[in-house]
């Protein structure tokens, strides 16, 4: 066990130090959420549709005023969650699970270059237990991901986001749901790489998923506006109860709602779960000689 | 003891027979040298017995542990200097080298202090806080030697040590890995397609072919086992058994024969047979057009085993694509 401890902690310190020793690279993964938030997030101003303009309340009668005020805020309610929520708020909360969807996919990069490369050989010639090169991986992926999310949440909120925590821990729990999510995540993808042979075929399974799986969620738009067959698979997209959690825990403030933050952090949990254990006996037997 | 004992070793990849009835042992403290061109199976059974492939059939145990039962017993005693570099650019040298460390959980210190002394053995210590990035092709490849001796293995692989190094680089390299086998007593694998490189460091070589091994010796009774000069003649001729005839009647010729529009004929004291042997042609009518005599040399030694000069690879740039194709879907 104590073996198993080091060896992750060797090889997490490599992949760590590779990154943030390449701001660069650092940088443009970060600039991609960044232009997402500032052509969706500001141009796309959903919630601003549903706001009457003063001049227009003021040509109605007066008891009308108040009926469509309040015909308004149902609809705002319905649709996300809170009546006083602003949509770059709303997509900027959306946007930290789709920077942990993007980094956790290209953690299954370096392990194909690492094979490309030659030093997963290296590795597999020492006597590194198997599980121990596939965890170090996932955790990369994990530790980055939430990195990102972090500065992404800061940019976001030097531009203007509007967040009001529920409470002291909330950004916390929104943490833990962002983790777990990159867990299952990262260790789906690493899966996947080891399987594949060449970069070509990485980026291209990358490339078939990303987008659906953003848009099949309820990241930059209620799923309640979805018609009824997105709505099916954006409620069994892991993504949505990731991007839900972290709006309940950062964004509705008072009226969070327990329930629904507990079935997020459920099916999270099962999702990171699930995906963690059988990616991680998936790219052991990818390892395997043969 | 026997450092390694390969008994019978088979190793596909679908129709492609990699390795085919391997068998030979390589003592302790040897520097033994695999010969043979490129996809003639010598990474294959480096691969099996540094414990990445499985062999189909037969059997290698190296350091008395059997590689497929005992991989992990194996992995520790072994280091492997791979064709590829794979030492990382971003880090420095000194961080190299304790990542090496750390994945066969040498303590901090101990590795610290090795790390010096495998700097100090190939001459980096200069550059042991230089990012690699920085580092020539040649100090990349001793520093990947360097990493390969962090753990004090008992036996090192070197595959290709000097693929794709300049001549200066190569000299120091093969200085280095005598080095190692002289002063620390280590055991050496190598392989290589350089015959110059297998005839300046190894104490034994065997001769690859096709996955089959042709020839097992020292280099020095590989040579003398040709029997002595090569002569290589252009005739003009009707008949090829004629000419090889009308040549072996000679008294100092051991070996007559016609490959690839080539007279081949090994002699004894090349100057003084050669004016003789053209002279006997000429006198029968037949035109020599072209004349060459050869020391022997493990050149002559692999053309000799199996029937084709190292450099002149039969084949198209199709059919090793698709060999190389098989291979990665069958091992994936």
């Amino acid at each position: 066990m104590r073996d198993i401890v080091v060896e992750i902690y060797v090889l997490l310190g490599r992949e760590l130090k590779k990154w943030y020793r390449s701001p660069f690279l650092l940088l443009m993964t970060i600039i991609q959420p960044v232009i997402w938030m500032g052509l969706f997030g500001k141009a796309l101003n959903l919630t601003g549709l549903l706001q009457v303009p003063e001049e227009l309340l003021r040509q109605l009668p007066p008891d009308a005023t108040s009926l469509i005020a309040e015909l308004f805020n149902k609809v705002m309610t319905n649709l996300f969650g809170a009546s006083g929520i602003d949509y770059f708020s709303y997509m900027s909360v959306g946007m930290l699970s789709i920077v942990v969807l993007f980094t956790s996919m290209s953690s299954g990069m370096t392990i194909v270059w690492d094979r490309r490369l030659g030093f997963l050989n290296k590795l597999l010639v020492s006597p590194v237990k198997r599980g121990s090169i596939i965890i170090s991986k996932v955790l990369s992926g994990v530790v980055r991901s939430i990195v990102q999310a972090i500065l992404v949440m800061l940019i976001a909120i030097a531009l203007g986001a509007r967040y009001s925590p529920a409470g002291p821990l909330a950004p916390l729990v929104a943490l833990s749901a962002l983790t777990l999510l990159s867990l299952g995540l990262s260790s789906l993808f690493i899966s996947i790489a080891v399987r594949l042979r060449s970069w070509e075929s990485q980026m291209a399974t990358i490339n078939l998923l990303n987008l659906p799986l953003m848009f099949a969620s309820n990241a930059l738009y209620p799923i309640k506006m979805m018609p009824a067959w997105l709505q099916a698979i954006a409620s069994v997209n892991p993504i949505s109860y990731a991007v839900d959690a972290v709006r309940q825990s950062l964004l509705m403030g008072a009226s969070m709602s327990i329930s629904a933050l507990l079935l997020d952090i459920g099916a999270l949990t099962l999702f990171a779960a699930l995906f963690t254990g059988v990616g991680v006996l998936v790219a052991d037997r990818g390892l395997r000689r043969g | 003891m026997s450092a390694i004992i390969v008994e019978r070793l088979v190793k596909s990849f679908g129709k492609l027979i990699a390795v085919n009835e391997a068998s030979f042992t390589v003592d302790e403290g040897e520097l033994f040298g695999f010969l043979g061109p490129n996809g003639a199976g010598k990474t294959t059974t480096i691969n099996i017995l540094t414990t990445l492939l499985i062999p189909s059939s037969g059997k290698a145990v190296v350091g008395g542990f059997d590689v497929v039962a005992e991989a992990e017993k194996v992995r520790r005693i072994i280091g492997l200097v791979p064709q590829d570099i794979t030492v990382d650019d971003d880090l420095t040298g000194m961080e190299n080298l304790m990542l090496h460390a750390g994945l066969y959980h040498l303590d901090r210190q101990g590795a610290k202090r090795r790390a010096k002394e495998v700097l100090e053995l190939l001459n980096l210590t200069d550059a042991a806080n230089r990012k690699v990035e920085t580092y020539s092709g040649g100090m990349r490849k001793r520093l990947e030697l360097a990493a390969g001796l962090m753990h004090h293995p008992d036996i090192l692989f070197l595959d290709e040590p000097t693929l794709g190094l300049d001549v200066q680089t190569r000299t120091a390299i093969w200085n280095y890995v005598k080095k190692l086998r002289d002063e620390l007593g280590m055991t050496i694998f190598l392989t290589t397609h350089y015959m110059d490189e297998a005839d300046a460091l190894c104490d034994r070589i065997a001769i690859i072919d096709h996955g089959r091994i042709v020839a097992i010796d020292t280099p020095k009774s590989l040579k003398n086992s040709l029997g002595g000069d090569i002569i290589e003649l252009e005739v003009m001729h009707n008949n090829p058994e004629d000419v090889v005839q009308l040549i072996n009647k000679i008294d100092s010729v051991k070996k007559a024969a016609f490959m690839d529009g080539l007279f081949r004929v090994t002699v004894e004291r090349g100057e003084e047979t050669l004016p003789m042997m053209l002279e006997t042609l000429l006198r029968k009518g037949h035109r020599v057009t072209r004349v060459i005599m050869k020391k022997p040399s493990l050149e002559e030694v692999f053309l000799e085993y199996t029937g084709r000069a190292l450099r002149a690879e039969q084949g198209s740039w199709e059919e090793a694509f698709r060999q190389r194709m098989i291979i990665q879907r069958a091992r994936a």
